[in-house]
């Protein structure tokens, strides 16, 4: 994976509560076999109208906004469904950070696993960076939010803070414990039988 | 020793290791794969060359993209059709047992799996997809994962936790005549807001819970998610024990004692403690019905719609003003006065038969009014199955209500069944969004009841006066 270290962008506002997974991206491209090539779709809904036409007034169609590579965002952003489709538009638009007071806790989980940077400030933080007219840099190992003069601290727990670093495979690590994870099940026979599965009738 | 909540408890038993790093290795004992959220996570393992480490842990099933009509005759949208080859492609490679399409046990994978015996209590349950908060009802730590943790689960058996915070919803007292678990679990959103419960899982509790059925467990622990909590729990009991007797995949004979001993002791210790909680009087409930596009935005059907003047903040206030935009709503209309075109039966939320028997309660001798269209689709081929046994099938089609074959349908519309631009739909399913059932689409998510009154009433209705309670 992609690892995640300093990003300096356009940062665009969308400054909504509750963002969903569906305003994100929308059941009708759920049907792909793939991970790429949906950023084109991201926000489909309130981005084209139903000929599929940019609508002028939406944030990501305006010129300044259209290379952004952070977003900005009210509370709860990507409650919903479990689609890590979500993450995988917002990365194939171009955005590595999103900025918000709070997220859904599947949709944060699912950003870590792409190399997406998911930040949580407050509201006002938001809105103030909202206002600055030139880049943003998000800085993972200052864990500080920097543009237009203004600053911003953030937390994250260290071990997501090594996975997007280092761009470390999840897999791998856990392949690290796989002597636990056999002496484990050897365990669970013997406690737990009922456990093993049947084979459907 | 600690006194332990059930969470605590399901989570000290499936604790695989404890990494330098403090997140901890959680075993997975049984995973429910579908067509959408697999396919990337079965490329994955391929493209890695890892081997698929349990096979029979996994249950798997074809359930958003179906067609609800004529699916003998196959997919005829190539889209959906790939998804679905991909996955009967990808579980016969890596040898997954499968309920293919026009097998009768096929179904919504959250409706399947407790069907199938294959939903224990105290084990760990995932699925790519976040109402799997459903088989937290059986006293299961069941949640929603993403696609690159389906393929973690695929691979190693377990997945990197960290471990939630636990909430406590009791609900007390006795639920009155025509209400149900969905009407609590409304009241519940509508109380806590969608993101209430983040972080957390939460264990229902209380009188009101004790006397709900597996399916009405069911429905309450499904809309956990709504409520931003990964996954709802409610403790094993004799009702539990009940469901599960003789299920196809539920152990027998000395297993099933041995394992009853276990889930007995599955309970909340009386002296553990939650991080929160929150009580809720079931007794003064009304049905409930949403009138914007998030779960929370709810209120009685005796209600109005309120005054976004009124809300506690200049934010609030303007994300409600633009749900009363894209809902055609006016402050202060009264529930009851709101037309529907369109009214849908179904989903894991409500489409097991318990639901589907409320709502032909409703529906008998009654006839859809005119101008709504009515959908209904059991959650499985087994409900299906029961349904028409019962002859429910027959009272809905007598009602012109439209009676369809097993899946997900008008709850996200992947297939066919979707609603056209401005419809408004009384839907059993769970999520109002902007567009959920289609482009500027209308949603309201009530009961089977409430959608069955409003069915046949052409608005919504309380249920309880067409009840005669
Ligand atoms: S019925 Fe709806 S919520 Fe349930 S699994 Fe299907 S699409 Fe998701």
């Amino acid at each position: 994976m992609e690892p995640f270290v300093t990003l300096t962008g356009i940062a665009a506002p969308l400054l909504r509560a509750n963002i969903d997974t569906d305003l994100i991206i929308p059941k009708q491209f759920l049907k792909t076999l793939v991970r790429s090539g949906l950023g084109r779709n991201l926000f489909q809904e309130v981005r084209y109208d139903g000929e599929g036409r940019e609508l002028p007034d939406f944030v990501l169609n305006q010129p300044r906004y259209r290379a952004a590579s952070i977003l900005l965002a009210g509370p709860n952003f990507g409650c919903g469904s479990s689609r890590e489709h979500a993450p995988w538009a917002l990365k194939d638009f171009g955005i590595r950070a999103i900025l918000a007071p709070s997220f859904a806790d599947i949709f944060f989980t699912n950003c870590f696993a792409n190399g997406l940077l998911p930040v949580a400030l407050p509201m006002e933080a938001i809105e103030s960076l909202a206002g600055v007219e030139g880049p943003i840099t998000v800085d993972l190992p200052a864990q500080q939010v920097r543009g237009g003069g203004l600053a911003f601290s953030f937390t994250i727990e260290p071990a997501r803070k090594t996975v997007l670093l280092e761009g470390l495979d999840e897999i791998k690590r856990t392949e690290a414990n796989l002597a636990d994870i056999a002496a484990y099940e050897v365990r669970r026979r013997v406690e737990a039988p009922w456990l093993e599965i049947r084979t459907l009738p | 020793m600690t006194p332990r909540t059930l969470f605590d408890k399901i989570w000290d038993e499936h604790l695989v290791a404890t990494r330098s790093d403090g997140t901890s290795l959680l075993y997975i004992d049984r995973h429910l794969v579908h067509e959408v959220t697999s396919p990337q996570a079965f490329e994955g393992l391929r493209e890695a060359g890892r081997p698929l480490r349990r096979p029979n842990s996994i249950l798997s099933v074809a359930d958003h993209n179906v067609p609800t009509a004529e699916r003998e005759q196959g997919i005829e949208d190539e889209t959906c059709r790939l998804q679905v080859e991909a996955l009967e492609s990808n579980v016969k490679d890596y040898g997954v047992p499968y309920l293919p399409l026009l097998d009768d046990r096929q179904g919504i994978v959250h409706v399947v799996g407790p069907e199938q015996g294959f939903t224990l209590p105290g084990t760990t349950i995932v699925c790519g997809d976040s109402h799997t908060s459903t088989h937290g009802a059986f006293g299961a730590l069941a949640f929603g994962i993403g696609t690159s943790e389906v393929e973690h689960v695929l691979a190693t058996q377990t997945l990197p936790q960290r471990k939630s915070r636990n909430l406590q919803v009791r609900f007390e007292g006795t639920l009155p005549r025509g209400l149900g678990a969905k009407d609590m679990a409304l009241a519940l959103i509508g109380r806590i807001g969608t993101a209430g419960g983040t972080g957390h899982v939460i264990e229902f509790t209380g009188s009101a819970v004790r006397a709900l059925s597996m399916e009405g467990r069911m429905t309450l622990c499904n809309l956990s998610i709504e409520g931003g909590a990964r996954s709802g729990l409610v403790a094993s009991d004799e009702t539990t024990f009940a469901y599960l007797l003789g299920r196809p995949l539920a152990p027998r004979g000395a297993l099933w004692e041995a394992a009853l001993t276990h889930w007995r002791t599955l309970v909340t210790d009386p002296e553990a403690a939650f991080d929160s909680e929150v009580t809720l009087d079931v007794a003064s409930l009304a049905p409930q019905v949403t009138w914007g596009t998030s779960p929370q935005w709810v209120t009685d059907i005796t209600g109005r719609v309120p005054d976004p003047d009124a809300a506690a903040s200049t934010d609030d206030r303007l994300a409600m003003l633009r749900a009363l935009e894209y809902m055609d709503l006016r402050p202060g209309t009264p529930i009851e006065a709101i037309g529907v075109q369109a009214v849908f039966i179904g989903s894991c939320t409500n489409g097991r038969i318990e639901d589907l028997r409320e709502a032909a309660a409703v529906a008998r001798g009654r006839k859809a009014a005119p101008g709504v269209r009515v959908l209904v689709v059991p959650g499985s081929g087994l409900v299906k199955r029961q349904a028409e046994a019962e002859g429910l099938d027959r009272i809905f089609l007598e009602a012109g209500f439209e009676w369809r074959q097993p899946g997900c349908s008008m709850c996200l519309g992947m297939n066919d069944d979707r609603l056209a631009e401005g419809v408004r739909c009384a839907s059993t399913s769970n999520r109002n969004f902007e567009g959920r059932q289609g482009r500027g689409s209308r949603t309201h998510l009530v009961s089977p009841g409430m959608a069955a009154a409003a069915a046949v009433t052409g608005h919504f209705t309380d249920v309880r006066c067409l009840m005669g309670v």
